[in-house]
């Protein structure tokens, strides 16, 4: 049975586009058969981090349109095969968004695929409900910072009260995702910790990414980091992720302070 | 980097702890309850203007909050002569 699943954090700029890559990726590198839905209209960038940015022709808003077939607007990934992109449009019009039209195009590919992850607009406008409205389970990706954990919080309250489920009485399976991650700041008290969120927000912990440059390069790529280092901490941790969403135990490693010799003798003399 | 900051002792991050938890406690409590200022004025426009003419941005609506009692100030300016028009209406 196919899983619908939104990429969600109200604030932007916390790692939504970027989870989604490496998750939609790991995911499709288990074997499963994955879409990612750009819901970004106006502002997409999935295409671009996924490296497929000179191969969009059509795109979400052509499909609900009715310009296009779902399986024309489709981008197959060049390196793993069950990978599937479905973009956003760059200029069209956002009301072309409708609920209807939205799940039409979910219910077709629930058909097709085993993920249906959708990747939301920052904010709380249309883009970003529509993504989560038909969503059997949601990513809630966070930093550990003040303005990130309070619109997370927000985010949470629409899920449990927007969501097609929610309205029938049902629940979206929540997930917190922990990104941006630093060790030694939390460990200096700099930054709030992995408890300190847990505690604020009581949704189960999906996974812990730490900031890495690996990230930042991947991107840089077009490449998601599960697949431009897979050896990588945060690819690593975006693996465990995505064992966790397929509902396998995987223990949870908090990344520690991870200091070369200078950092050790010298880092830490302030704190 | 000054020095002051060098020799501080201890981080930022039990603030944000605190400050977080005291204002997501508030803004749970009020999340899911309807926009209480918004029906009211709309139901009180929706009764005045059966009744009287009036311009609907020459109305004022507030509610304040008090320890025991809170009030609710409708201030809603009517034309003069609004009598005439009542009477001719009925």
């Amino acid at each position: 049975m196919a899983h619908v699943v939104v990429v969600t954090s109200g604030k932007g700029g916390v790692g939504k586009t970027t989870s989604t890559a490496a998750m939609g990726a790991a995911l499709a590198q288990h074997g499963e058969k994955v879409v990612v839905i750009d819901f970004d209209v106006g502002l997409r960038n999935l295409d671009l981090v996924l490296g497929a940015e000179r191969r969009v022709v059509f795109d979400l808003i052509n499909v609900i349109t009715g310009v296009a077939k779902l399986s024309q607007a489709l981008i197959r990934d060049k390196r793993v095969e069950n990978l599937h992109l479905l973009p956003a449009s760059q200029t069209r019009d956002k009301d072309a968004l409708t609920d209807e039209g939205v799940a039409k195009v979910i219910d077709e590919l629930r058909g097709k695929f085993d993920w249906i992850i959708c990747d939301s607009p920052a904010g709380i406008e249309r883009g970003a409900t529509l993504a989560m409205r038909h969503a059997d389970a949601a990513i809630i990706v966070t930093n550990p910072e003040v303005s990130s954990v309070r619109d997370s919080d927000r985010i949470i309250g629409l899920l449990d009260s927007k969501t097609v489920k929610a309205e029938n009485g049902e629940r979206v399976e929540k997930h917190l995702l922990i990104t941006r991650y630093h060790p030694s700041r939390a460990a200096r008290g700099e930054m709030m910790t992995i408890e300190d969120v847990l505690e604020i927000l009581s949704t189960p912990l999906l996974g812990i990414i730490p900031e890495s440059e690996e990230v930042l390069r991947a991107s840089n790529i077009g490449s998601p980091v599960t697949l431009s280092n897979a050896l990588s901490a945060p690819a690593r941790a975006y693996f465990d992720a995505a064992r966790r969403l397929r509902g396998e135990v995987v223990p949870m490693i908090v990344p520690s302070e991870n200091k070369g010799i200078f950092n050790k003798l010298f880092g830490r003399k302030a704190a | 980097m000054t020095l002051f900051n060098i020799f501080r002792r201890g981080g930022s991050a039990p603030i944000a702890r605190e400050r977080l938890q005291i204002l997501l406690a508030h803004e749970r409590g009020t999340r899911n309850q309807p926009d209480l200022l918004g029906i009211l004025r709309e139901e009180i426009l929706a009764v005045i203007s059966r009744h009287v003419p009036f311009e609907p941005d020459k109305v004022q609506i507030k509610l304040d909050r008090g320890k025991s009692v809170s009030t609710l100030e409708v201030d809603i300016e009517i034309p003069n002569g609004f009598g005439a028009a009542l009477a001719k209406a009925s």
